[in-house]
């Protein structure tokens, strides 16, 4: 019993990182229908970030918030200089320039950072909590909830603001949301650059617990895909529910199985959900009227 | 009057196509203009161009006095231009009401903070636009349906709430594509009404139409297209009586006929 609370605690940690790259995956995919493969990597710029700049001499929280900003000028840029230009390109074209982008930020922050791994302390101490026989880091709690953060100031955002139902808008008929008078391009740059923060967000929250380097983010960016896809692309609810479903599977069968094949958990579910429910829990069919 | 739309030998083409080859017209406050011609004649191909979707190859197109050639869509509309689509252009998965208020989104504008903490101001602000769209649901006969997603609808149903859309924006000018496409009689005879109201209401209207009879009847100037030339322009009685249209409509040999007939 205290094996499953463990098992629980350790996947719903996991999860909620995989529940944020899954809405930075959301968020690209209704502004644009583009996947967009270097979420990953603003995870990883999130964590380095942190990392250099603590080593800079900046303060914890003044380090995390120049690696979060950094990150989000950095999609920003990622969308202005090679998804913007391939405007009128085929999706699938523009998929695989985010995946030349990942691995171009990839190599970049090699030689930029360097090629070792690294953590800093978490934010409230590394002394574990005992709940129920089970233990759990603190810096679990501060993953868990600043994911719960994530998720509601978004909701409040796109349910009330302007721009925020603008981008719903968008996301639902691109062309006739131009229509009404939205900048469908300036939503775009939004999108990216707002996917990019929440990556490097998760990256600053989970660096402790997992820790980081140069190369993490294309893992990353496959868990977290494998997590929108079980959700329901296009759907923030289903990134919440995929992105803890998938993390709570992982640690169970690492911890039942075999942690060897815990990395397999995501790989095997994409294949069954796109053979079996490629639409995801909560996605909705796709009827397109031509 | 200065015009409130200005189309200057505009061009495109495609390859070697030229779909729209120097084509020039005026649109005035209040007006009614009829695009006609044959499938394939370019009249949506027109449309694109004026509404920014499209990029001419040549010419230019002025909006109250300011040249608006190739500026984006959302540009236009914030310029008072507004659009409807032939093959529909909705929010499928929101119902016919908020497709409205999102037509209402220019006039939204600022507010972020309060709206995000759902002050008072700012539900007032969302009930005001709430009861302008339902007016404007009201206008085109789909008030009783306000609250059903637009994706269960009728395509003439869809037709109207482009429309209703569409006025939501206050434009200055009004592109209909083919809006009594897909509608019976009944509300065919609705649409003529609505067009003819809205243009009374001083807002300019550029329209395209298959239905002969609501567009002799409600226009006030027409221009005929065929292959991407305009081979007439005048009031309805005229245009129809062109024999380039009517060769165009019916091919030459019909004209041999109606020439007969006349004679």
């Amino acid at each position: 019993m205290s094996d499953l609370l463990q098992f629980l605690f350790s996947g719903l940690t996991v999860g909620a990182v995989y529940a944020l790259l899954a809405l930075g995956f959301t968020i690209i995919f209704n502004a644009s229908d583009v996947v967009n493969f270097a979420q990953g990597e603003f995870v990883m710029l999130g964590g380095m970030g942190t990392v250099f700049g603590i080593a800079a001499g900046l303060p914890v929280p003044l380090a995390a918030l120049a690696a979060i900003m950094g990150t989000a000028f950095l999609g920003v840029a990622l969308n202005k200089l090679a998804i913007e230009p391939a405007r009128g390109a085929p999706v699938v074209s523009v998929i695989i320039i985010t995946i030349g982008a990942a691995i171009f930020i990839q190599g970049a922050a090699s030689v930029l950072f360097d090629k070792q791994i690294h953590r800093y302390p978490g934010f409230s101490g590394e002394r574990a909590l005992h709940f129920g026989g089970a233990t759990l880091l603190p810096q679990s709690l501060w993953v868990m909830s600043g994911a719960a953060m994530i998720f509601v100031a978004l909701w409040v955002f796109f349910t009330r603001s302007l721009t925020g139902k603008a981008m719903l808008a968008t996301s639902n008929n691109r062309l006739a949301a131009a229509l009404v008078g939205i900048n469908t391009r300036y939503i775009m740059t939004l999108s990216f650059g707002l996917s990019a923060a929440i990556g490097a967000f998760a990256g600053v929250l989970v660096t402790p617990i997992t820790m980081t380097a140069y190369n993490v983010g294309i893992g990353l960016a496959l868990s977290g895909f494998a997590a929108a896809m079980l959700g329901g692309l296009g759907n923030p609810v289903g990134a919440l529910v995929g992105g803890l479903l998938l993390g709570i599977l992982e640690a169970l069968t690492a911890g039942y199985i075999s942690s060897q094949y815990k990395d397999a958990v995501a790989f095997i579910l994409i294949i069954l959900l796109l053979f079996f429910m490629p639409q995801g829990l909560f996605g909705s069919k796709h009827a397109e009227r031509v | 009057m200065t015009p409130l739309l200005e189309v200057a030998n505009l061009s495109i083409a495609f390859g070697g196509l030229r779909a729209v080859d120097d084509v020039s017209f005026e649109v005035r406050p209040g007006q009614i203009v009829s695009v006609i011609g044959p499938n394939g004649a370019g009249k949506t191909t027109l449309f694109n161009m004026i509404s920014g979707l499209y990029r001419p190859t040549q010419g230019s197109v002025r909006l109250v006095g300011a040249d608006v050639t190739s500026a984006e869509p959302h540009l236009l509309a914030r310029r008072g231009l507004a659009r409807t689509f032939q093959n529909l252009q909705v929010f499928p998965s929101m119902t016919l009401l908020e497709n409205v208020m999102v037509g209402h989104h220019l006039q939204e504008a600022g507010a972020t903070l309060p709206d995000l903490f759902g002050l008072p101001s700012s539900r007032r602000k969302t009930r005001a636009t709430a009861e302008s769209a339902l007016s404007l649901l009201a206008r085109v006969g789909l008030e009783k349906a306000a609250f059903r997603e637009a994706l269960t609808m009728s395509y003439g149903a869809l037709k109207r709430l482009e429309i209703a859309r569409a006025l939501a924006l206050r434009p200055k000018i009004l592109l209909l594509d083919e809006p009594a496409a897909g509608c019976n009689a009944v509300e065919t005879e609705e649409i003529d009404q609505l067009i003819t109201e809205i243009a009374s209401s001083g807002v300019a209207i550029l329209l395209v139409e298959h239905d002969m009879k609501l567009v002799m009847k409600i226009s006030s100037h027409i221009i005929a297209l065929d292959h991407g030339r305009k081979i007439a322009e005048g009031n309805p009685g005229d245009v129809a009586a062109n024999p380039d249209v009517i060769a165009a409509y019916l091919g030459q040999k019909g004209q041999e006929q109606v020439l007969h007939a006349d004679g």
